[in-house]
Parts: C-alpha cells; sequence; structure tokens
C-alpha cells in the first residue's frame, strides 16, 4: 500500500484509489486521536518544517497538531519577520531549510503553483496546504472524508459548493475529489464569482440560485467571501450578496428535508453563514476540524514512506 | 510443504491453550485478552470463543490492538503496512494481559504489541500466547508464556497458518520460499 504521488500537491494529481487509502488510514488515526495518549511514536525520526507564506491560523494547527501526534520533530516558518522580507528567493529560503536536515516540506503560498514549482527543485515530500486560488488538498481530503463519516459514503450524493467559486482553492479541490469519488457536484453562487467555463472543464453544474441549489443538494458546502483576493468590487454589497447567497436557519427550515453544512473556515458570520445555521445541528463543521487531524496524519504518513533518502538507504 | 498442524491438531492446540489460560487467570477479574492485527485476531477470536463456552457464566474481557503505527521499520524500505482496526473499549490499567499472535518469529510484531499496549495504560503484567513459535530466530528477547507448538525452521522457510473463516480451511504449514 502506498500512494502513486510522491508530493500531495493537489487532488487532482490523485487517483481515487490514494483518496481510499488516505480515508482508510485516516480511520484509524481518528480511533488514535480518541485515545488517552492521543499520540503514537511512527514519525519519531522525521523533521517536518511547516513554511506558511500566507496567513493561516486551523490550517497550521492542525498540520501542526497531526505532525506532533505521529511522533514528528516539526519547525515552524512564517514568512513574516523572516529573511523572504528581505528579498530572499523562495528557493533559496527553502533550500536554506532544507540544509538543516528536514525530510518534509508543508507549504502554504499566495501563489498559485508554489508548491509545484518546490517540487521541482527539491527532493523530499512537499504537502501543499494551499497555494492561491488553486488547490488545497487536505481541505477537500478532510471535507470528502466528514461527508462519507456523516453520509456513509460519497458516490452519488449531491454537493452544492456554494459562494465565492473564483478565488477558492477550497472549491477546486473539492470539485477534483467529490467528482472522483463519484458525487455530483453543482456550484452556486453570483455569475461574477463563477469562472465562465467550469461547467465545461470540470463536469460540474452551475447554478446562480442559491434555493435551486439546497433543494437539490445533500450537502451544501459553503465557502468563505474571499475580500483580500478580490482586487475589484464583484458583487455590490457584503450586505447584498448576505441577502442573496447568505444561508440562514429559516431558509434552512424552509426546504423539504434537511441538508448537512459544511464550511472551511473561518466564518464570515452573517455573511455566507448566520450563526444559528452555522452552530445548529445540521451543521458539521466542528467535526470537519477534527477529522482535519487525521486526514493531515494519513496524508503524512503516507508520504513520508515515501521519503526519497530514506527508502536508498 | 509440510504439515505442522492438521485441522483436528488445531483444534485440540487451541483447546488446551484455553485450559492453560484458565487455570492461570480463571475466573479472569482481572485478566484481558488482546489478540494482534491483523492474522492473530484468528487464534484470539477462537481462544475467545472456546473460552466463552468453557465457562458461559464468567465475563471476558476482549479487544483487539493493531501495531502498525509502532512498526520498527517505517522508512526503512519496507512495504508500507494497512493500518488495521484497534478495538479495546476498556482500560487496561493494572490489569493481567494476555497478548494473542498466531506466529512469534523475530519478536519485533511483540515489542511493538507492547508499546501500543502502554498507550492504553499500564498493566500490572503482560503474558504472551502464540500458535506456532519459531525458536532461534528471534532478534528481541522475546519469549512466550503459552505455546501451541514449537517449531525449528530454518529463515528460508514460512510458516503459513490457514484459517477456515478466511481460507477455507484450518491448517498451519510450513513452506519452502522466503521467510516470514
Amino acid at each position: 500500500m502506498s500512494l502513486s504521488v510522491k508530493h500531495l500537491l493537489g487532488i487532482r494529481d490523485l487517483k481515487r484509489q490514494d483518496i481510499e487509502t488516505i480515508f482508510q488510514t485516516a480511520d484509524q488515526f481518528k480511533e488514535v486521536l480518541q485515545r488517552p495518549i492521543k499520540k503514537v511514536p511512527t514519525l519519531r525520526d522525521t523533521t517536518i518544517v511547516n513554511v506558511f507564506f500566507e496567513n493561516s491560523t486551523r490550517t497550521r494547527i492542525s498540520f501542526e497538531l497531526a505532525e506532533k501526534r505521529l511522533g514528528a520533530d516539526v519547525v515552524n516558518f512564517s514568512a513574516s519577520g523572516s529573511s523572504v522580507s528581505k528579498g530572499e528567493t523562495l528557493i533559496d529560503t527553502v533550500n536554506n531549510i532544507l540544509s538543516m536536515k528536514v525530510d518534509m516540506v508543508v507549504m502554504r503560498h499566495s501563489a498559485s503553483g508554489a508548491p509545484h514549482f518546490l517540487a521541482k527543485h527539491i527532493d523530499v515530500p512537499i504537502v501543499n496546504a494551499g497555494d492561491g486560488i488553486n488547490e488545497h488538498p487536505t481541505q477537500a481530503l478532510l471535507d470528502a472524508f466528514s461527508i462519507r463519516e456523516k453520509l456513509g459514503g460519497v458516490e452519488g450524493k449531491k454537493v452544492a459548493i456554494c459562494g465565492d467559486i473564483m478565488h477558492s482553492r477550497v472549491a477546486l479541490s473539492n470539485i477534483y475529489c467529490l467528482r472522483k469519488l463519484g458525487a455530483e457536484v453543482t456550484v452556486v453562487g453570483p455569475p461574477t464569482l463563477i469562472p465562465k467555463h467550469l461547467a465545461a472543464a470540470l463536469d460540474v453544474n452551475v447554478t446562480y440560485n442559491l434555493r435551486e441549489a439546497l433543494e437539490w443538494c445533500d450537502v451544501a458546502n459553503v465557502l468563505r467571501i474571499q475580500l483580500e483576493r478580490q482586487n475589484t468590487p464583484l458583487f455590490s454589497s457584503l450586505r447584498e450578496y448576505s441577502l442573496v447567497y447568505g444561508i440562514n436557519r429559516a431558509l434552512l427550515e424552509s426546504l423539504n428535508k434537511e441538508i448537512v453544512i459544511m464550511h472551511p473556515g473561518p466564518i464570515n458570520r452573517g455573511v455566507e453563514l448566520s450563526s444559528d445555521a452555522a452552530d445548529s445541528g445540521q451543521s458539521i463543521i466542528l467535526q470537519q476540524v477534527e477529522n482535519g487531524v487525521a486526514i493531515r496524519m494519513a496524508a503524512l504518513y503516507l508520504l513520508s514512506s515515501r521519503g526519497g533518502k530514506k527508502l536508498e538507504a | 510443504m509440510k504439515t505442522i498442524l492438521s485441522d483436528k491438531q488445531l483444534d485440540i492446540t487451541i483447546d488446551r491453550l484455553c485450559h492453560q489460560l484458565i487455570e492461570n487467570h480463571f475466573p479472569f477479574e482481572n485478566s484481558v485478552l488482546i489478540g494482534l492485527q491483523p492474522r492473530g485476531i484468528y487464534l484470539s477470536d477462537r481462544i475467545y470463543n472456546n473460552l466463552k463456552k468453557l465457562l458461559p457464566d464468567t465475563d471476558i474481557r476482549y479487544g483487539k490492538l493493531d501495531i502498525t503505527f509502532y512498526r520498527d521499520d517505517f522508512n526503512k524500505g519496507n512495504a508500507l503496512h494497512v493500518p488495521n482496526e484497534t478495538d479495546i473499549d476498556f482500560s487496561i490499567e493494572n490489569k493481567r494481559i494476555v497478548l494473542i499472535d498466531d506466529v512469534l518469529y523475530t519478536g519485533r510484531t511483540t515489542r511493538s504489541a507492547l508499546d501500543a499496549m502502554l498507550d492504553f495504560g499500564r498493566p500490572s503484567a503482560v503474558e504472551l500466547l502464540v500458535l506456532i513459535d519459531r525458536r532461534f530466530s528471534r532478534e528481541l528477547p522475546i519469549q512466550p508464556d503459552y505455546t501451541g507448538r514449537t517449531i525449528d525452521a530454518f529463515i528460508t522457510q514460512k510458516v503459513k497458518v490457514l484459517w477456515k473463516e478466511r481460507d477455507g480451511k484450518d491448517e498451519v504449514v510450513l513452506e519452502n520460499g522466503t521467510a516470514n
């Protein structure tokens, strides 16, 4: 058993079997996380560096917890306050870190493709923790894992991805992941936030009508409006957005069925999701966070066994 | 290929092991059986079910332990092992544990099991029960307390334990080929 890839750069590179192997491994790590001692010594000889060139709270903490619970040594690096601000290049920064005998890199970067660039230049496994508007593979894996856990499987399930599709790496990774696992996907949001050729390119349905999407789906994966990535305004106001595309308790109760609510976080409360919807019994947002640690443990475990230099030794 | 235990001999051996456990652990108030995943659980299932038949009124605690994440050959170029389910839904603190596995060979699996078990608590004592003890091939100072059959085999020979529920028949055979 192993993954078909050396790095986890995106879901696009994974085979369905890879995703299922990660899920199967994560099932066992979930059991580890329920124990009084939530730690195993599997990666005790491995040093992992978390290189975050972009702000993050939950992803970085989730990776760090996953690494520590696998017994790895962890080094954290943030771009702010580092030599990056003095003009050091990405490759120099990472090469310097690797010279300190690091076995694996977890990287977040605001530029799409940054981890792919790095993968061409360094030997150790790289895990993409989000690159620009491209992919966020571990988030998609934990989302699909949470759907599998909640609904008993992913195949044949109907998932609506709601909101800022254009700027969301979570949306793209989710579409790849869910389609590979046999789910049906509809994206819903303002026309200005949905790329024009998305439906044809990725085999998904597109609608601009939130109610229509919610009536169709089993799961609504609600995305954050990423104002930091919008150079020019793409909708008139947050108030209008929340009126047309916001999900609240009243809207959920008006549907003729109960759907599952997901959100990758952080939530803009009152914009894409109201508090009474985010905190309701239909929401599995906190389970997503919990599953994130198990999924990341599984990904790190499976990738680190392919650590080139160790296998050659 | 040579048969070490036929189906009948396997039944008798398991029966004997159960009686030995009863001698040392009855009434099992403070004792726990733990089968090692993946292959030890076929033996531990048999032992548990036999004990239940022999002692219908006795409550016996039984769990299954996976040692995949505790192996000492991770990252040593070996194939990655598929993790199996660990199912221990009781405390092992201060309990007398009987670890159950099918074949004792190098002792490394048992060492990993001891490590894994300590994450669930500190037992008062640990014993090891194996169906087949391949003596003279140990790499660690680990010996069984209860043994079904002791065999001397070459390193190139492989002991295969076949179970009805998985392989369609009960038999223990010695095969020429790569070591296990």
